[in-house]
């Protein structure tokens, strides 16, 4: 079995399933992590019973959203060895550093006042609490910081040299974390977090509303939601052209693939709105395109000449296709984002933010659709700068282990199964605890109960009390 | 040239600390999910659970930091050890996604629950299975050429790995079970210091044939272990051993609540020390040393800068957490 199949090929189907199975979830804790910082402070602050409510509905969420994403993630820091030992070997000295700051300053802090955020309020009191609510919501985001730093330095490599034995070497190590495209990565992928969590959020407080439109939880998390939706969605639209711009400059090879110009255009470049790619014969099937438009986006200028794919060797094309599709199913995910946040405004300007059942339809049906874009997304900056891991510098197929196919075609069957059972089973734990209404006097995760009780001295029972 | 030799023995002490870290924090851990068949009793099974929840994410972190160390601080060992420890290391992987939801998931559902709590023990012992057959496998030596592995993907499957896998399900019950001799009370604790007493046994007798098998896997561990002078040093370790478990099976005896757990993690400390004498200097054993591993100098200094600073606020605050959560854990009644 799977003798006749390519190791490499298996071995970035592998990479695929399970980091697209691990993205979801960093995108949506991300976000909730900071919601629920925000929700503590407004609680602290105000006082308002309903804020710790809606910090204890939406804690258990993240409990069980947070654990599938640890799991999922120890699984990626071990298949940089396991699949790619040779990328490991040569780009380790690079971005190794890089992962290992990850750890040191997010994943433990998350991890080491996860523990209290989870169930200690009882116990350290509300300040300490906050506290470490705090620190979670922090590391998240270092987290992203880093690991987007790695990524955008195999996108945009800088600040490096190769030694004797063929390993990258960093030469400087802020040019190596503050490469070209990684401040606009970085900030993209944070409010993709944010309007991700928002929609998730909005859907929930929408479909509570069209049950019952005064209950006081869902008011106030629908509310926020759309605000979120209303600010930030306009905002990421002008990050990712920046983001886009900036990949123009560094990977314009990558900006022909999204855009399908397989043809070089002396005097302004259409913009390709649909069509069928056709990576064999070098051209857009059924093309439905606006003159001049792309050069307009690209290059502010109508006449701005453009180089298509047929500037670049064949064996250095990207799969067009794929980047081709998924970068206008992520832009057509923004749109509908940027709908619903000025639908919403609309409503709310005129008062009828919680009555309008059509705004709360539409809100619960864009449930998933910061998913479907992150993921989307990802694959468009991916799959659009094949055939390297390290662009420009390092191939794909030099990257991966001496390993048979045979070998990873079983443990790529191994992830599918175990990953389809264990998160179709979480994903429905999770939708359970999102289908209950948030209430008046919520509990925290269920371990608080028999936890709050411990102590063997006197001063903790102090404390529990 | 003298710092770098310098830095690769650092770095080899700091990722043999962070495993080590790991072991004594996710040991007991990974052993409450082998114990858990043990403890049908769904109110016992709370308790085991809860005692280990608020930490048990930060416990699996340090495999992420010894897996990450190791790419970042010896990128060709684990360029070459990875794919040499390839179903091992992706079975271990898939054991602890399943224990790790577990935990989580076992409170969502009544229907379901039971099934969660097999996966918690299928994959705890699956997951600590790999990791003994994964240090067996290191401790054999692997088919290296150039700077890659070389071998096939079913190479590490002797009974030398095996019995190095069996091995460490018997240690880490015994570090489970010592746990909950600390952490619980009445009837499921009296269980507990039972189980402490076989698995003590049986680790004494693991210990003792992963010494005996050991020597006689490369001759180079031979004379590491067995010649003059080395011998005054290396006698040492099993005179340590002899002297812990004296003092163990007295703690037992006496049923004191936090010896048996600390004295057990000594008898680790004790086993990795020997572990560390058969090895070093290779960090994949009779191929390449910590110095052919080693990542360039810049690279091994800009860690060490974060290892140094980081490193023991780390230890600050996860000792906070285990602070917080001291003491017994008591089963509510009424709860669920």
């Amino acid at each position: 079995m799977f003798e006749g199949w390519d190791a490499v090929v298996l071995a970035r189907a592998q990479f695929a399933f399970t980091m697209s199975f691990h993205i979801i979830f960093p995108a949506f804790s991300i976000g909730l992590a900071s919601y629920l910082a925000v929700l503590e402070a407004l609680w602290l602050w105000t006082g308002r019973e309903v804020f710790i409510n809606l910090f204890n509905y939406w804690l258990k969420i993240f409990a069980v959203a947070f654990g599938m994403g640890v799991v999922s993630g120890i699984v990626m820091s071990y298949q940089f060895g396991t699949n790619w030992s040779a990328f490991s070997d040569k780009v380790g000295p690079v971005i190794g550093p890089l992962m290992a700051y990850e750890v040191l300053t997010a994943f433990f802090l998350e991890a080491g006042f996860l523990g209290v955020m989870l169930f200690g309020l009882k116990r350290v009191g509300p300040r300490l609490h906050f506290l470490a609510t705090l620190m979670v919501a922090i590391g998240t985001l270092i987290s992203a910081f880093w690991i987007l730093s790695a990524n955008s330095w195999m996108q945009t490599p800088t600040g490096h040299t190769v030694n004797a034995d063929g390993q990258f070497i960093a030469a400087d190590w802020l040019k190596v974390i503050f490469n070209p495209s990684f401040p606009y990565r970085l900030v993209h992928m944070v409010l993709a977090a944010y309007l991700t969590t928002a929609l998730v959020v909005g859907a929930v407080g929408a479909w509570h509303l069209l049950r019952d439109r005064h209950l006081a939880g869902a008011r106030v998390m629908f509310s926020m939601a759309m605000w979120m939706a209303t600010l930030v969605a306009p905002i990421q639209i002008i990050a990712g052209d920046q983001h886009g711009l900036n990949t123009l400059e560094h990977q314009p090879v990558k900006i022909m693939a999204m855009e399908g110009h397989f043809q070089s255009h002396q005097h302004g470049a259409p913009l390709i709105l649909f069509g069928l790619p056709n990576q064999e014969a070098g051209r857009v099937d059924y093309a439905i395109e606006v003159p001049k438009l792309g050069s307009v986006i690209l290059k502010h200028s109508p006449d701005a000449p453009m180089a298509g794919l047929d500037t670049v060797p064949r064996e250095n094309w990207p799969p067009v296709p794929i980047t081709f599709w998924s970068f206008r199913i992520m832009v057509g995910m923004g749109l509908l984002m940027l709908a619903l946040g000025l639908f919403s405004l609309l409503m709310r300007v005129q008062g009828k933010l919680y009555d309008s059942r059509l705004l709360h339809m539409f809100a619960v049906a864009m449930a998933p659709a910061g998913f479907i874009a992150v993921l989307a997304g990802w694959i468009t900056t991916e799959v659009g700068r094949q055939p390297y891991t390290v662009y420009g510098l390092l191939r794909t197929v030099d990257s991966a282990s001496p390993l048979a196919a045979p070998a990873v075609a079983s443990s790529l069957v191994a992830f599918i199964i175990v990953y389809f059972i264990v998160f179709a089973a979480g994903v429905i734990y999770l939708l359970r605890l999102m289908a209950a209404p948030p209430h008046p006097g919520e509990e925290g995760p269920p371990k608080e109960a028999p936890i709050r009780t411990a102590g063997i001295t006197p001063a903790s029972q102090g404390a529990a009390s | 040239m003298s710092i770098a030799v310098d830095l690769a023995i650092v770095w080899a002490f700091i990722i043999a600390f962070a495993v080590f870290v790991y072991v004594v924090m996710d040991g007991f851990d990974l052993g409450l999910g082998i114990l858990f068949p043990l403890f049908p009793e769904k109110r016992d099974r709370d308790v085991i659970m809860n005692s280990v929840a608020p930490v048990w994410d930060g416990n699996e972190t340090w495999l992420v930091l010894g897996g990450g160390g190791l790419m970042a601080a010896f990128p060709l060992a684990y360029a070459i050890l990875m794919p040499a420890l390839y179903t091992p290391m992706i079975a271990m992987l898939l054991g602890l996604v399943f224990r790790g939801v577990a935990f989580e998931f076992r409170w969502r559902t009544t229907k379901a629950r039971n099934r969660w709590d097999i996966a918690f023990f299928g994959g705890s012992l699956i997951a600590t299975l790999a990791q003994g057959i994964a240090l067996g496998a290191i401790l054999q030596g692997v088919h290296v050429e150039g700077r890659h592995y070389a071998g096939g993907w079913w190479d590490w499957l002797t009974p030398f790995t095996i019995l190095t896998g069996v091995s460490l399900v018997i240690g880490y019950s015994l570090l489970g079970a010592t746990w909950l001799v600390m952490k619980t009370e009445g009837e499921l604790r009296d269980r507990a210091y039972h189980l402490s007493w076989i698995f003590l046994l049986a680790m004494l007798g693991a210990i003792g044939a992963v010494s005996m098998a050991t020597p006689f896997l490369h001759v180079q561990y031979t004379q590491r272990w067995f010649a003059w002078p080395n011998i005054l040093l290396t006698t040492q370790v099993p005179a340590a051993v002899a002297a812990i478990t004296v003092l163990l099976l007295r703690s037992l005896a006496k049923k004191y609540d936090y010896q048996p757990f600390f004295l057990a993690l000594a008898l680790f400390a004790l086993s990795y020390a020997g572990l560390g004498i058969s090895m070093y200097p290779y960090i994949v054993p009779q191929s390449i040393t910590i110095w052919q591993a080693a990542a360039p100098e810049n690279a091994q200094l800009f860690m060490l800068f974060g290892v140094a600073g980081l490193i023991p606020l780390i230890l600050a605050y996860t000792a906070w957490a285990y602070w917080v959560f001291r003491g017994k854990v008591k089963p509510e009644s009424g709860y669920h």
